[in-house]
């Protein structure tokens, strides 16, 4: 499959993530030599074969809903680059 | 016998007894580190006066400790969260994030007397197989300063190689413990997927990784994981079981034990030392009573392709978290909330994190998540039904850890296609949720350590512990040590 620039841009602003022209010239490149060794995968036929997510047939783990301690939150807070004491602070997102 | 040269179960015992305090081997751990980390940069963080500290501290209840490894000191990999100590996953977009708890798995092993030296240096975010992607720069080979040490635990690995520390944990998602420990010569383990709880390991793969010990024999590595092994309500997926026995269980009798050698994974790209030194491994437990049995495993090519496509989707998504508001660093300019995140994300991540996150967004976006994501999850189903029937003819499989000895620093970065390649024998394990151990082999006749994994069906670890004994007791491949960094 070919990895065009414009697809690039795509999964680039997707993953919130900038590539310089260059930086971006070089990762198609190399996306498109990736993606077509994976492609060796059509090989494998998988007809009727069940999608396997997780190898245990683990579901719906529960527990009783108590009422236990959380982190606290001055110490949750002082890993932020911009605490204000109560939440983290971002630039306004809605005007 | 030098002290720092002592397997971390004969320095427990000599702690017990009284003949060496823990001070001691703190003390004289962090000396060797002194000389030799610079060279080796091993380490991203040292803590050497609060390993004192806690020595000191634990000193004072020798007599009535009951781990065998009360009081060994050891270090961790710096993905694995430590409270107040700082945990960077090798990356800059993580600043000096200290977290404010202890991962299950450190918990775990202070409540047996650990001593923690520091944080260990790996490719960042565990993504890379030479540990050369550290934003904290590459990790040396203590066999050879001018060869990577394997990765992403390379830093774990070069660690224990070069007795800065009687053991190491690590993380392993694709090999992540047994290629780095298979290029160091030391030995590693991963184990069953669940088996070792999660809870603190910053994510890369979740369905892919687990904890597990790098240490100097299998003997050590059971002790360590009688000690993590265990179920944790904080980890949705870890597993209850029997564990707790595995060092107790180290008998060495592999009479009747088949061993199956899959055709497959001695044929094209093996180099030949260390096809034969593997092959040597099997010899010598055919010798003693283990019978050999030759299989086939005919799906080698799928493994590396449907392990990228898992690994990087789940890491494009485990990664969005790292967006310069909840911790670690942020970019100094940016214009609106959008744009934050972008700098940040941009000027934090280094190429080969980059890289598989683009990978992932596009396995998983619209109009390619068929072809891509959903078929490498139905190949991974396929991979674990030619483990079941390989497991339905042996107990074990005996394999090469990777197809060459430690590259050249470098080679790998120029060409990530060729990386991913070389991950060929130890991905396919991850994706089927098995255990495997690698353990010093040989040597080729550059003086580079080879690796031979063994592979075990799903709560095998006593079996694979138990073989890989019975060639530790016969061989001493594993006693070797590098001089990698030694001013001596």
């Amino acid at each position: 499959m070919k990895i065009t620039a414009e697809l690039v841009d795509y999964i680039s602003e997707l993953s919130r993530l900038e590539l310089e022209a260059g930086e971006k010239q070089a990762m198609t490149a190399e996306l498109e030599r990736i993606v077509a060794y994976m492609d060796v995968l059509n090989k494998l036929d998988t007809e009727g074969v069940e999608p396997m997510s997780h190898v245990f047939p683990v579901k719906n783990v529960l527990r009783e809903d108590e009422v236990i301690p959380s982190q606290d939150r001055a110490e949750l807070l002082a890993g932020s680059p911009a605490p204000d004491g109560e939440a983290f602070l971002v630039p306004k997102a809605v005007e | 016998m030098e002290l720092t040269k002592l397997t971390a179960l004969e320095l427990g015992a000599a702690i017990k007894r009284g003949e060496v305090s823990i001070v001691e081997a703190a003390q004289a751990a962090l000396d060797n580190l002194a000389a030799r980390d610079g060279a080796l940069n091993a380490f991203i963080t040292v803590t050497g006066e609060r390993a004192l500290e806690r020595a000191e501290q634990l000193q004072a209840g020798v007599k009535d400790a009951q781990s065998p490894l009360y009081g060994v000191p050891m270090a961790i990999k710096d993905n694995i969260c430590t409270r107040g100590v700082k945990t960077t996953c090798a990356s800059k977009i993580l600043g000096d994030f200290a977290p404010p708890y202890d991962a299950t798995a450190v918990e775990r092993l202070a409540r047996a007397g650990a001593v923690s030296l520091g944080k260990l240096n790996m490719d960042e975010f565990a993504m890379g197989s030479t540990s050369e992607t550290s934003f904290y720069g590459p990790v040396r080979n203590p066999w050879d300063l001018a060869r990577a040490p394997g990765g992403s635990s390379g830093g774990a690995a070069a660690a224990v190689a070069a007795l800065m520390g009687w053991y190491a944990i690590g993380s392993d998602t694709g090999g992540s413990i047994r290629q780095p420990a298979a290029y160091c010569g030391v030995t590693g383990m991963k184990p069953t997927y669940g088996t070792v709880s999660r809870y603190g390991l910053i994510a890369y793969a979740s369905s892919l990784d687990q904890i597990g010990p790098l240490c100097r024999d299998a003997a050590d590595c059971a002790a360590i994981l009688d000690i993590l092994q265990g179920k944790d309500p904080r980890d949705g997926t870890s597993l209850d079981g029997q564990y707790g026995n595995l060092l107790s269980g180290l008998t060495g009798d592999v009479r009747g034990l088949k061993i199956g050698l899959p055709a497959d994974c001695y044929g094209d790209g093996l180099e030949v030392e260390v096809r034969s030194a593997v092959l040597a491994a099997a010899e010598a437990l055919k010798g003693r009573g283990a019978e050999i049995v030759e299989l086939s495993f005919p799906v080698m090519e799928y493994v590396v392709p449907a392990y990228y496509i898992i690994a990087c989707a789940e890491a494009s998504s485990n990664l969005s978290r790292f967006d310069g508001v909840k911790y670690g660093w942020r970019a100094e300019e940016y214009e609106g909330l959008a744009d934050l995140y972008r700098k940040t994300r941009t000027q934090g991540f280094g190429a080969e994190v980059k890289r598989r996150i683009l990978l992932g967004t596009f396995v998983l976006s619209s109009g390619y998540y068929d072809a891509y994501y959903k078929k490498a999850l139905q190949a991974k189903a396929v991979i674990k039904e030619a483990f079941d029937k390989a497991f339905a003819r042996c107990d074990l499989l005996l394999t090469p850890v990777s197809p060459a000895t430690a590259p050249r620093l470098g080679e790998s970065l120029s060409d990530p296609l060729k990386m991913y390649l070389s991950d060929i024998y130890t991905v396919s394990v991850n994706l089927a949720g098995l255990p495997a151990l690698s353990m010093p082999c040989g040597f080729d006749s550059k003086g580079l350590p080879i690796g031979a994994q063994l592979i075990g069906p799903h709560f095998g670890e006593g079996t694979i512990l138990n073989a890989a004994h019975a060639f530790q007791t016969d061989t001493d491949w594993h006693k070797r040590t590098p001089k990698g960094g030694d001013p001596a």
